[in-house]
């Protein structure tokens, strides 16, 4: 395949070399070539991770923090350097305010918890977005039910995109934290989180930013965005699955208590009183996934390389390349329609069910995923029970999406 | 493409557009929900079930093509039968769309039930294909629980 004819963005990534890094996508699926849509649920991993997962084990791996001896050292200093190239990646100041966890959703539930525990009282409101993942709003729920206190949720429009003045009339005295999606993974809408951020200070109200869709697809910036907590999983980053990152403001870690008790986390343990240890360790109870932590680096060190600004400029073309196809085919609507849009194509067929769609681009070679997305709320909204979701990353091609056109053109051949 | 026209046969996709027995029982004696947290699928089915017979049944909800044409095409094969004999409907037709049994299943004993049987080259839609009929099987053991096919 060529890819140097069209178009500075493509000549900038090798996309050859890009597809190489990547084996599993060199192989087929009911005898036609792989074509993966589905990365947004996880995606694929590049030989670099795979090997640094593998060498790690091979000849560095032994608990972490707590060993006298050369072995655990090179252990532990191979894990912090994951937490150094994560705090860079993030633009956060101090390495201490990268607190590895298990994935996103276990940085939200501590945020919830550990926060919410100290902050949040009966009669309390926290305000969220009506495109958020479920585990962006059951977290908070949970805090709503043990508290006594309020889940307010801010209105999108028909594109799919956040009403922002109705964000900020939501913003009231009671208000203790908002929780928004940086990209919206059902819909793809990029959200204005800095906007979101500066409305929200502007009302002394903390913002926690759930960046799982975003940070494979757009540089972030903690510190420009100035947002006191995000969220990220390794995964959805071309790392492992298991880990994932929690950014939050040193004072305000400082100030919140342990999320889960444990080893690591303390400083003395007595059976009358326990100390705890300073952040990130108080909040890192247990031995961690440590070679998930390593990989997490691999990915964070390839991502770099590759570099950000590219990947952007070349999602942003295979995303308008899809979003003609699809919408060029009779009887297909796209769900999510945002003026800024990453990576998603989420549509429906009319008269066909997704699950129907999805099968039939199965038997195509195509993966992608149907159904709700974990956003329930988001389906309701569109007035449909379920999508058909290709999501894009760095690895894909117009080809592909051409593919998944074709795919979508015998789902009505068959369905008539 | 043979595989998906095995799957998606006429009678399947017919029963998709225009599903049977479509709609509420007012004076049903039984009903049951059924839930497909997988896919969304949802659906009830209604019964007037008098002396161990069903009398008539029907069903709303939304899904799949498989899981409506299922539901469709269960309404017509059940009405009229003893609860017994709906029961080793539903035994064959799982047996159809599994491939479990190790005797090759009599498709006549199924009726027009058995365009359902490319549906065991398709592992994870079999669960769209007995969702209905596990919503029947609840409704007739009358629990009144809600049948999930995870």
């Amino acid at each position: 395949m060529s890819v140097a004819a069209k178009g500075s963005a493509r000549a900038a990534l090798d996309l050859d070399e890009v597809r190489r890094d990547f084996p599993v996508l060199e192989q087929t699926s009911h005898g036609k070539p792989l074509v993966f849509l589905d990365s947004a649920a996880s995606a694929q991993k590049p030989t670099q991770v795979i090997d640094s997962i593998s060498d790690f084990y091979r000849r560095d791996y032994a608990n972490i923090h707590r060993g006298v001896y050369e072995l655990s050292e090179r252990a532990t200093r191979a894990f912090e350097r994951t937490r150094e190239l994560t705090r860079e990646f993030l633009g956060a100041s101090e390495s201490r305010e990268i607190i590895f966890v298990r994935s996103t959703t276990e940085a939200i539930n501590l945020v919830a918890a550990s926060y919410g525990r100290g902050h949040v009282r009966n009669g309390d409101e926290i305000l969220v977005t009506a495109m958020e993942h479920h585990s962006n709003i059951v977290p908070w729920q949970l805090l709503c039910e043990a508290t006594g206190a309020r889940l307010r949720v801010a209105p999108i429009d028909d594109r799919g995109q956040l009403l922002l003045g109705e964000f900020e009339k939501l913003l009231t005295p009671r208000t203790r934290i908002a929780a928004v999606a940086h990209v919206s993974n059902a819909l793809g809408t990029v959200n204005p989180v800095a906007e979101v951020v500066q409305l929200a200070h502007a009302k002394g109200v903390p913002v926690l930013l759930d960046g799982a869709q975003a940070v494979p697809h757009s540089k972030v910036d903690v510190r420009e965005l100035d947002c006191d907590f995000y969220a990220f999983s390794g995964h959805k980053l071309f790392g492992p699955s298991g880990v994932g990152v929690l950014y939050g403001k040193a004072e305000l870690l400082e100030a919140m208590p342990p999320y889960q008790g444990g080893g690591e986390m303390i400083l003395t343990v007595s059976f009358e009183k326990s100390t705890f240890a300073e952040i990130p360790h108080k909040f890192e109870a247990g031995t961690p996934d440590i070679a998930g932590v390593v990989g997490l680096g691999a990915a964070v060190e390839y991502v770099t390389r590759i570099g950000l600004d590219r990947i952007v400029a070349y999602e942003s073309e295979l995303l308008d390349h899809g979003t003609k196809l699809l919408t060029s085919i009779p009887g297909v609507r796209l769900i999510g329609t945002a003026e800024r849009k990453a990576s998603i194509l989420s549509f429906v067929v009319d008269g066909v069910h997704p699950h129907d769609v999805g099968t039939i681009l199965d038997q195509e070679g195509i993966a992608v995923r149907t159904g709700h997305h974990c956003a329930q709320p988001v389906m309701e909204y569109f007035g449909v029970p379920a999508t058909t979701r290709a999501s894009l990353a760095l690895y894909n091609t117009h080809a592909e999406l051409e593919a998944l056109a074709a795919g979508v053109g015998k789902v009505r051949e068959i369905f008539g | 493409m043979s595989d998906l026209r095995d799957l998606y046969q006429s009678v399947i996709l017919d029963h998709n557009k225009r599903p049977r027995n479509f709609g509420e029982l007012e004076d049903s004696n039984r009903t049951a929900k059924g839930y497909n947290p997988l896919c969304g699928d949802k659906l009830t089915v209604y019964l007037v079930l008098k002396n161990d017979v069903i009398e008539a049944v029907r069903f709303v909800g939304s899904g799949c093509a498989i899981s409506t044409a299922s539901a469709s095409l269960m309404t017509q094969s059940v009405k009229g039968k003893t609860v017994a004999e709906a029961e080793r409907l539903f035994d064959g037709f799982h047996e159809l769309v599994t491939g479990d049994s190790s005797e090759r299943i009599d498709d006549g004993d199924l009726g027009k039930l058995a365009v359902f049987g490319g549906v065991r080259e398709f592992p994870v839609r079999v669960k769209c294909a007995t969702l209905a009929w596990h919503t029947l099987k609840s409704a007739l053991d009358g629990a009144g629980k809600v049948a999930q096919t995870e």
